[in-house]
This record gives structure tokens, sequence and C-alpha cells, in this order.
């Protein structure tokens, strides 16, 4: 008994070592990059680089999901609202959703999936074969020539990919209001506009900027500590999709709570 | 530095072999001293004591995981000793912050063991890559740069190639190619000629020795290749149980009497 108390109380030391590891290595490699991203010389041709692979090769997706969302949700609530007659609310409820939540947690989620494990996989497959180490030897700093522009490309892509989300999800939204329930798509524009705010919008690209940030910082930071060959590559992908997944969802609540403050 | 002179001279008095002949009292460009690390529990070096002295090529030998290549990495500061003193021109590296082991980065070229290029770019931007970050070169003069430091290891029109178009032998000369690019004081080779034919690992020591006769610069060389290190080095070390059991002319190496000396260069120590 006493035995296997130990073996758990061990088991959960190493587990919050390796936690707390993690987090401390995350914080570190934050502040470094917030330092370099204001240290001349800026490498704008990097970050240009890579918001075009982060942004412009995740608009596809992105609007997939937004579209598919904009309408189950049109034609859920629109079931739901038909019951008590308040069909007309069809618009502002899928725009305040998608607006609020939906657009920044999809397009996140749907992101973090796709680049912050490429990003893991390129920077840990350079960390495989030394290459990171070449770029020391040769006198340069990794996290300026590789945090530095996919932080800063993921900060400023995921507001606009999110807003682009919304205006997506919002108008399948319309198009199943005008196909399945005969709402016209001037009504659905009246109620979408009536009723959705400034601060609503705010709250959602407010979020994605942060999102932005987890995604790339995690997925340089496992790419950077990535070890054990083409193996190591493999696990440090998943493990990049599980804890940017998990702290977007997270952190997602708390977020919420906090514009809720504006 | 008296245990250090010892220690590089297994106890005899000390003497450099490389400059035996020669009048002059050569400074050590670097220095060993005391130098322990250890990954996790596991202790790699255990007290190396090493000079190394401007313009010689030294070999460091040793069986697979002694910890070699860890020697070469606390030599550039991307790791840290646990204790000890690494001195280059007499200023400590391991004492140094990121921005001063810049300065001393410039001053060392590194040929890792798998060339380590960087896949995503070409041949050119690799070499040009230490230029651009460390000098203000136009981009005609560092054109002229990459070809000619391409010239010194033996290729041309490689330039627009990416790394996956190349060779394991084409890899490692565009490696030393790079290594070389901004005219460094000292250059570490990683395993050289591992995983490399013989020709071409010939090739690859007739350019270590080359390299040496025309920049005449300090060249460490890590391997476990003894017939390469007989033909590139003027000294060699060897790393037994994380320290230098042994370091000297290759001749006296050659003729050591010493027993772990002996198995290793026979091929018979136990695993090390």
């Amino acid at each position: 008994m006493q035995e296997n108390f130990k073996k758990l109380f061990l088991l959960l030391g190493g587990h919050s070592t390796e936690s707390l590891r993690y987090i401390g290595g995350v914080s570190i490699l934050s502040l470094q990059t917030f330092y370099y991203t204001f240290s001349r010389p800026f490498n704008i041709k990097a970050i240009i680089y890579q918001m075009d692979f982060i942004g412009v090769k995740s608009i596809s997706i992105v609007g997939l999901t937004a579209l598919s969302s904009g309408m189950v949700m049109a034609l859920q609530t629109a079931y739901g609202l038909g019951r008590f007659g308040a069909k007309s609310y069809v618009g502002v409820i899928v725009s305040l959703s998608l607006v609020r939540e939906l657009g920044p947690i999809l397009t996140a989620l749907m992101v973090g999936g796709r680049v912050g494990s490429g990003i893991t996989a390129e920077i840990g497959a350079m960390n495989v074969t030394e290459q990171i180490d070449a770029i020391k030897a040769l006198g340069a700093n990794p996290v300026k020539k590789l945090v530095v522009p996919r932080v800063a490309a993921a900060i400023l892509v995921l507001p606009v990919l999110t807003l682009f989300a919304d205006i997506i999800g919002i108008t399948g939204g319309m198009i199943i209001s005008q196909v399945e329930f005969g709402i016209s798509p001037y009504a659905y524009y009246d109620s979408v506009t009536k009723f959705l705010k400034m601060s609503d919008i705010f709250s959602g690209i407010g979020k994605s900027l942060f999102f932005g940030f987890v995604i790339a910082i995690v997925g340089c930071y496992q790419g950077m500590i990535t070890s054990g060959g083409t193996e190591g590559v493999g696990l440090s992908t998943t493990v990049t999709v599980v804890t940017v997944s998990i702290v977007i969802l997270i952190s997602d609540f708390f977020l919420t709570k906090f514009f809720w403050l504006f | 530095m008296v245990a250090l002179k010892r220690a590089a001279t297994g106890g005899r008095p000390y003497m450099n072999p490389f400059y035996k002949n020669t009048m002059s009292k050569p400074e050590p460009i670097i220095e060993f001293i005391d130098v322990h690390k250890s990954f996790n529990d596991n202790k790699v070096l255990d007290g190396i004591d090493l000079a190394i002295y401007r313009g010689e090529t030294i070999t460091i030998m040793g069986g697979s995981g002694i910890g070699k290549s860890v020697l070469l990495k606390l030599l550039l500061g991307l790791i840290r000793p646990d204790k000890g003193r690494i001195l280059f021109e007499g200023k400590d590296i391991a004492a140094m912050d990121e921005d001063e082991l810049i300065g001393i980065r410039t001053k060392i070229g590194m040929l890792f063991q798998g060339a380590a290029l960087f896949d995503s770019l070409s041949v050119y931007e690799n070499i040009a890559y230490a230029l651009r970050e460390h000098l203000h070169l136009r981009e005609d003069e560092i054109r002229e740069r990459v070809k000619e430091k391409l010239g010194l290891v033996g290729l041309e029109d490689v330039e627009d190639k990416k790394p996956s178009e190349l060779s394991g032998g084409m890899k490692k000369r565009v490696g030393l190619a790079r290594a070389i690019a901004i005219e460094p004081e000292v250059i570490l080779y990683d395993e050289p000629t591992t995983g490399l034919d013989p020709t071409n690992a010939r090739r690859i020591n007739s350019l270590i020795k080359e390299l040496q006769r025309v920049l005449k610069v300090t060249s460490i060389v890590v391997t476990h290749d003894i017939k390469s290190a007989y033909e590139v080095s003027d000294r060699i070390a060897l790393i037994y149980e994380g320290r230098i059991k042994k370091a000297g002319a290759v001749k006296d190496f050659k003729s050591a009497e010493d027993e772990v000396v002996a198995s290793f260069l026979n091929g018979t120590m136990e695993s090390v």
C-alpha cells in the first residue's frame, strides 16, 4: 500500500516537474521572442513568407470550416427558434455565436492543427539534423531567425483569418436561412447589423491574437526541444497539436470572461 | 596550468610536440582546463585538460559516445560545461553571454557530421549565410566569395542546387565551404569522413590538409577513423573515461606503449 502511494506521488511529481519545465521553457522563449522582435535588423521578408504559409495557405480550410459551421448553426437555430415563432432572429444568433466564439476558436483549432504541426516538423527536423546548431555556429540567433518571423506572422494573420471566417460563416447562415426557411437576405442582414456590436467583433479578434501567439510559440518551442531523429519529429508534431488545442480551449473561457470587461 | 601540462603530456615534463623543433614558444589559442560535463546522470567529460596551439591540426579520438563532439560544441558555446574553463585566445567561453559568443563564433568555422546544410536554402545561400549575417558586402562581392570558397573545396556550378540534390561527399564539401566563408581562425571537423566512401573520405582528408596549408588555420578534427587521423594530424589526443589519456605527435602516438592507446589503435578496446 505504502509502496503504491510512493509510486503514485513519484508519478505525479514527475509529471508536475515536466509540466513546469515545459511552461518555463515556453515562457523563456516568449521573452526572447519579444526581445528579438524589436531588435534590429528586422527580417520583413521572412515574416511575409511565413504570413503566406500560415495565412494564405490556410484560407481554404478555414473558409470551409466556417461555411459549414455557419450553415449548420443556421439550420439548428432556425429549427429551435421556429418552435417559438422567432425564426427572424436566426441572423443575430448565428452572427453572435460566430463572431464571439466559433470564428476565433474554429480558426485557431484548424490553423493550430495545420500550421502548429508544420512549424514543429520543420524546426524539429532542423534540430535533429543539427541545422539549429549550425545557425548558432554561423554566429546567428535561431530565435531571431526561426521563431520571431513565425510568431509575428501568426499574430498578424490569425485576426484576418478569423474575420474572414466570420464573414464566410455568416454568409453560409444567410444562404441556408434563405434556401431552407425563406428568410430574405435583407432581413437576415438587418438582424445581424442591428444587434451585432463592434465590441463583439473585437472580442473575437482579441482572442485570435492570443491564439496566433500560442500556435506559433508552442510549435516553435516543441520543434526546438525535439530529439530522437525522425521518430522524435513525429512525436513532437502530435504533442504540438494536442498542446495547442488544449491551451486554446482552456484559455478561451478566461479570454471570454476577460473581454466581458469591455 | 602545471596540471594541464602534465595531463597533455601523459605525466612527462611539458613539451609541445608540434613545436618541439622550433625555437618559438607558441601560446595556445584554445585551452580546456578541468572541463566536466554530464548529461542527466551520464558523466561524459570528467576533467578534460587540453591545450591547442595556433596553426596546428589536432585530432581528438575516442570511441563512440565518449564526448568528442561534446568538446566541439563546448568550444562553440552551444552547450555549457558543468565545471571548468574553456579559453579561446585567453577568454573564457564558458562565462560568455550569447552576444559575446557570437563574436567567438565568427572566428570558428564548423563542419558538422551530417553537414547540417539548410534544406530550404540553395548551396549559394548556405555559403552566403554567415557573410550576410556578419559582413556588409555587396551582392557581387558575396557571389565572388561563394565562388572562391566552392573552388577551394573543388566544386563549381552547384550554387543553384538544393542540398537534397547533392551526394554525401558534396554536402560535406559545401558544409566546409560554408564553414570557411567568413575566413575563421579555427575550423572544427566533426567526424568529417564518417559515412563517406573511401574515395570521398580521401578527398575530405586532402581538403583538410589543403585548407590548413592555404588558410593557415588551426584545425580540430574529431574522428574515430584512425587512418584519417594519421593522415591529417600534427597531434592526436585520445579521450578515455572522460579525460585525455594521451596527447602527442602522430609518431609518438603510433609507438605508444600505453595499454589503452595500443588497444584503441588495434581496435581491441572494450566499449568506451
